[in-house]
């Protein structure tokens, strides 16, 4: 499961959508693996303003990654090389192996296994 | 589970997982209608493609950003090779997704899979739920809904206007081996008849924007609908 993908999940649970706590999701026991991806500096320029900054934040910080600036790049900065460069190897190319996705709001675990998170809920919380 | 639940698990999620690699090796040509609806995407779009199966319609439109997701582990795990987007495992009925936040949404041939009326809207709803609701200033998210169609009398199955809608329908999975025999598996469909699929979005809280017949299949392209 790439990084940039926490950014567009939260918690299955239907009460838990209007819930703040429930986004992002938090990751437990990550392991990760770099896979190198082609670097598209159009690409990742296009996506960073839908991402939710002060969710990838927590997410790079969970997932042990130095801080990221406070502000999200924008204008000048989106034409930044490096910036774009660390933004592509952040939310594409590292990947979360194996680990859990918790639910800041119910608690509720989503295994991730062999690269892949899975959303199914049991049967009770359906 | 309701009997619904247990029902699409045992003649639906089971039988694709038992078949997907044969029947991933079998999709592989995207559908005109689909692959303009993706692009005609603005560049840095970000969308969901439920039920993606073996994912072939992730390659697309280079320029967007879709996160896929199946019920079955097997067919998402074959979908996860398209890069740069992400697979996840989930169930149409409880998307992982937070409200009104994406850009578009499709979901082609998974709607006929669920085995009740309320259901179907159900899930039609929860997909709608997932993008940007229209206002005066910014248009809705999209999202392409594919369903099969009843009438298809020239198709090789052959159904047509007055024929039952809720059937099981064979996939016969080859031999993957010299001492293997080809076995075969029913997946239970609805057939969606002219005017229904547009009658379950307008349900599920959808404005139909534009409707269609393609390849035995009837498609609709909506919006949430807006307070008024």
């Amino acid at each position: 499961m790439k990084v940039i993908t926490a950014n567009f999940v939260t918690c299955s649970v239907k009460e838990c959508k209007t819930s703040p706590n429930s986004f992002p999701l938090h990751f437990h026991d990550a392991e990760l693996e770099m896979q190198e991806l082609d670097f598209q500096p159009e690409f990742i320029r296009n996506v960073i303003p839908r991402i939710d900054w002060e969710g990838l934040r927590v997410t790079a910080n969970e997932l042990g990654f130095p801080s990221l600036p406070e502000t999200k790049p924008e204008g000048e900065a989106l034409y930044d090389e490096q910036t774009l460069k660390d933004l592509h190897r952040l939310l594409l190319e590292t990947q979360v192996m194996e680990g859990r996705l918790i639910c800041g709001n119910c608690s509720h675990e989503y295994v991730i296994k062999e690269g892949i998170a899975n959303f199914l809920l049991p049967s009770h919380l359906v | 589970m309701d009997a619904a639940e247990v029902y699409e698990q045992k003649n639906v999620h089971e039988v694709y997982q038992q078949i997907a690699e044969h029947f991933s090796s079998t999709r592989y040509k995207p559908w005109p209608i689909v692959e303009q609806f993706l692009k005609e995407l603005q560049p840095g779009s970000v969308g969901l493609d439920v039920g993606c199966g073996n994912g072939k319609y992730l390659t697309v439109n280079k320029d967007v950003f879709i996160i896929a997701s199946d019920r079955s582990e097997n067919l998402a795990r074959i979908a996860l090779q398209h890069q740069p987007h992400s697979t996840v495992v989930a169930d149409i009925m409880d998307l992982p997704h937070r409200d009104a936040f994406f850009d578009f949404a499709i979901s082609i041939a998974v709607v006929h899979h669920i085995s009740t009326s309320a259901r179907r809207v159900q899930a039609i709803a929860e997909i709608l739920r997932t993008v940007k609701r229209g206002s005066e200033t910014q248009s809705g998210g999209k999202i392409l809904i594919y369903a099969w169609a009843l009438e298809q009398k020239n198709s090789r199955r052959g159904w047509d206007k007055g024929d039952p809608q809720d059937i099981m329908v064979p996939w016969v999975r080859k031999a993957k081996s010299a001492d293997d025999q080809p076995q075969t598996f029913n997946r239970y469909y609805h057939l969606y008849e002219e005017g229904e699929l547009e009658r379950d979005i307008d349900q599920a809280g959808g404005h139909v924007l534009e409707s269609g017949y393609e390849k035995d299949n009837w498609w609709v392209i909506a919006t949430p609908k807006t307070a008024s």
